[in-house]
């Protein structure tokens, strides 16, 4: 059952120096259970994507438009048609997020409790020793030693690692279908990391929840996504199922991508490769494919296209969809 | 909880001591002679200068007389003896012998109006200034916004004396929508209705340039606090706009305000002393700067002692209150 399907979403921020569109006719699916992964550089549109399907975006400091059909516990509903008052209703209950940084994703005078609880109680109308009870839980699921007690600890007497795991006791306090996770390890420890991610994984089988993964860690991509959106300078370049994407990727980009992953199966005798350059500024794009000033395989597309014209994201066969000239129509 | 009052209680006290010595040692050693100055301008019998340092105590070594005046503080203090005794009871702040009565007297008359000059005016400023504050951030860029810059811009460039006398001047003199204030301070207890309408204009002459500060301390304050990454995580939650703002934005926002408003207010119990002067009123301010004007000693050692012992209680408060607002501070 398809829980999520986006078609065309595109977000434009006007400043001073002109118009950002940080994403750009954005199309994609999701399943319920699923887990799609966007992966990208910074500023490649990840986080936007997401912040706008949850209404997160100030009304007035961007222009959003496209479809989002979401098929919420109310029935079907466009995310970004919705009267932002009324979206409220479905944020924190049909989907929930966890943030980056989980040190400052809490609120500093709040006890762990108390906030928990107040997700809960936002979207269910309980006595306050049902939502008590339920935060207990949540915090018992997440591995969170001791949570009758701990309910009454403040976020700063907690690790970032822990802290994560009340951010994602909070987000299931009221059984998402789909939860965004935006960099969910990022701001953690490597072997921490591990752990939440598995977390993550164990939570979204036992809830049955559909999950999007932000993450620029190929390697946790690799172990936990089903389905991969690479994003570059705004748009999706390369879409495909998590096999297809690692063993077959199209797109130059995510080539360089996988390459840029050190590999402990291979030997190490050359240094780690990297993409050249740097991600295009947003303002001033280039014309053309986005990546071309980058891309180290130009060469083999005749003629001048790779500067002059978009390629549009083309469909490769068994769902894989790549934004390139090579190999198009093949 | 109680180790962290208990540890800032004690500090505090090192604090006052220290503050009182300083006090003594400048009244100690200004070039002016104490005793010279009790008896009046055109006094020149030694005879009596020497009578007047010996019942003031002024002969005796340096450190005992900062004993006794530290004593005199708990237990009252005498001066002189037999049918010219006087007696300060305690706490005692020594005598003034231009105005022929204790300090503590003086100052127990002249602290009440200066209490009811500053609680009026913090009431009003904290309304206004928080409020605008609130306003401006909410509506950022629009015309409530703008209003309020235009606001803070007058309230912080007009000095309080101009403010005084200018509302004085139209709100009283022109408008006639407040009767001549006739420089007699009406006690709260005796009659609350004479005791605002007194204090209506000081009040508000302290609270325009106070609120000016303060809306633009809590507008960017509010700003800076609906950026943080926990204000998007309660948005995410799907809490409405008014419990965001209320109960997550507030919250932070408004800590800092607590230490401003309990030192400025701090600040304002020492004397106000400008505001004092415009609208006659017989607080710690005019106290002060008169006893300045005609160095009476005690009085300025009393007041000077009086403003630092309020701010370091103030301080005190605030640190005590900042624990409880902010959890993360109690560990520390």
């Amino acid at each position: 059952m398809t829980l999520l399907k986006v078609e065309n979403l595109s977000v434009d921020f006007p400043t001073p120096d002109g118009l950002v569109a940080a994403v750009h006719e954005a199309s994609f699916e999701i399943n319920a259970g699923e887990t799609l992964a966007i992966v990208g550089e910074s500023g490649s549109g990840k986080t936007v994507t997401n912040l706008a399907l949850m209404g997160l975006i100030p009304a007035r400091t961007a222009n959003i438009s496209g479809s989002a059909k979401f098929e919420s516990h109310n029935g079907s509903i466009d995310l970004l048609s919705m009267d932002r008052n009324e979206l409220r209703k479905y944020r924190g209950k049909d989907i929930a997020m966890i943030f980056q940084d989980p040190m400052s994703s809490l609120h500093p005078f709040y006890t762990i409790g108390d906030q928990i609880i107040e997700a809960h109680q936002v979207h269910n109308k309980v006595d306050l020793k049902v939502s008590k009870a339920r935060a207990i839980e949540l915090l018992e699921l997440v591995g969170i030693q001791g949570a009758a007690t701990r309910i009454k600890a403040f976020p700063h007497q907690f690790s970032g690692g822990m802290r994560q795991r009340v951010m994602i006791a909070m987000a299931l306090v009221n059984n998402p279908s789909l939860l965004i996770a935006d960099e969910p390890t990022t701001a953690l420890d490597v072997t921490v990391q591990a752990q939440i991610i598995k977390l993550l994984g164990d939570l979204q089988k036992e809830f049955k929840m559909a999950m999007i993964l932000i993450t620029h860690d190929m390697g946790v991509v690799a172990g936990a996504a089903d389905r991969v959106n690479v994003m570059y300078a705004g748009r999706i370049v390369e879409s495909a199922n998590v096999r297809d994407l690692y063993s077959n990727p199209l797109m130059p980009y995510t080539q360089g991508l996988l390459a840029s992953v050190p590999r402990m199966d291979r030997p190490h005798t050359n240094r780690l490769s990297a993409i050249p350059g740097q991600p295009p500024s947003m303002i001033a794009l280039p014309t053309g494919c986005s990546f071309n000033p980058r891309c180290i395989r130009k060469s083999e597309v005749s003629g001048s296209r790779c500067e002059t014209l978009m390629p549009d994201l083309t469909p490769r066969g068994n769902g894989h969809l790549a934004r390139c000239f090579i190999g198009e129509g093949a | 909880m109680f180790a962290y009052i208990s540890r800032r209680l004690a500090v505090s006290l090192l604090i006052l001591l220290t503050v009182s010595f300083a006090v003594y040692i400048i009244f100690a050693f200004l070039p002016f002679d104490p005793a010279a100055l009790t008896c009046g301008k055109n006094c020149n019998d030694p005879g009596i200068i020497e009578a007047n340092r010996h019942r003031l105590g002024y002969d005796l070594p340096f450190f005992t007389q900062y004993f006794l005046f530290l004593k005199g503080l708990f237990f009252g203090r005498s001066f002189g003896e037999g049918a010219a005794l006087i007696n300060c009871p305690a706490p005692s702040l020594g005598y003034s012998f231009q105005q022929h009565a204790c300090v503590t007297n003086l100052i127990g008359e002249a602290l009440p109006v200066t209490f009811s000059l500053a609680i009026g005016a913090i009431v009003m400023w904290l309304a206004l200034g928080i409020g605008l504050g609130i306003l401006a951030a909410r509506f950022r860029g629009r015309i409530v916004d703008q209003l309020s810059t235009i606001f803070v811009l007058i309230g912080t460039s007009l000095p309080t004396f101009l403010t005084g006398l200018l509302l004085m001047v139209f709100v009283v003199i022109r408008w006639h929508l407040i009767p001549f204030p006739s420089g007699n301070y009406t006690p709260f207890l005796e009659n609350p209705f004479e005791w605002a309408q007194i204090l209506f204009l000081p009040w508000l002459t302290l609270a325009f340039a106070y609120a000016a500060l303060y809306t633009r301390f809590v507008r960017s304050s509010v700003i800076d606090t609906s950026n943080e990454d926990y204000i998007r995580t309660a948005r995410a939650k799907g809490l409405s706009e008014g419990v965001i703002l209320g109960k997550h934005t507030l919250r932070s926002a408004l800590a800092p305000i607590a230490t401003m408003a309990g030192l400025d207010f701090a600040g304002l119990l020492g004397g106000a002393i400008l505001t004092e002067s415009v609208f006659n009123l017989p607080g710690l301010g005019r106290l002060a700067i008169s006893s300045v004007v005609k160095y009476d000693l005690p009085i300025i050692v009393a007041t000077t002692l009086l403003a630092a012992f309020i701010v370091v209680v103030m301080n005190l408060i605030v640190d005590i209150l900042y624990a409880y607002i902010d959890p993360r501070v109690r560990v520390a």
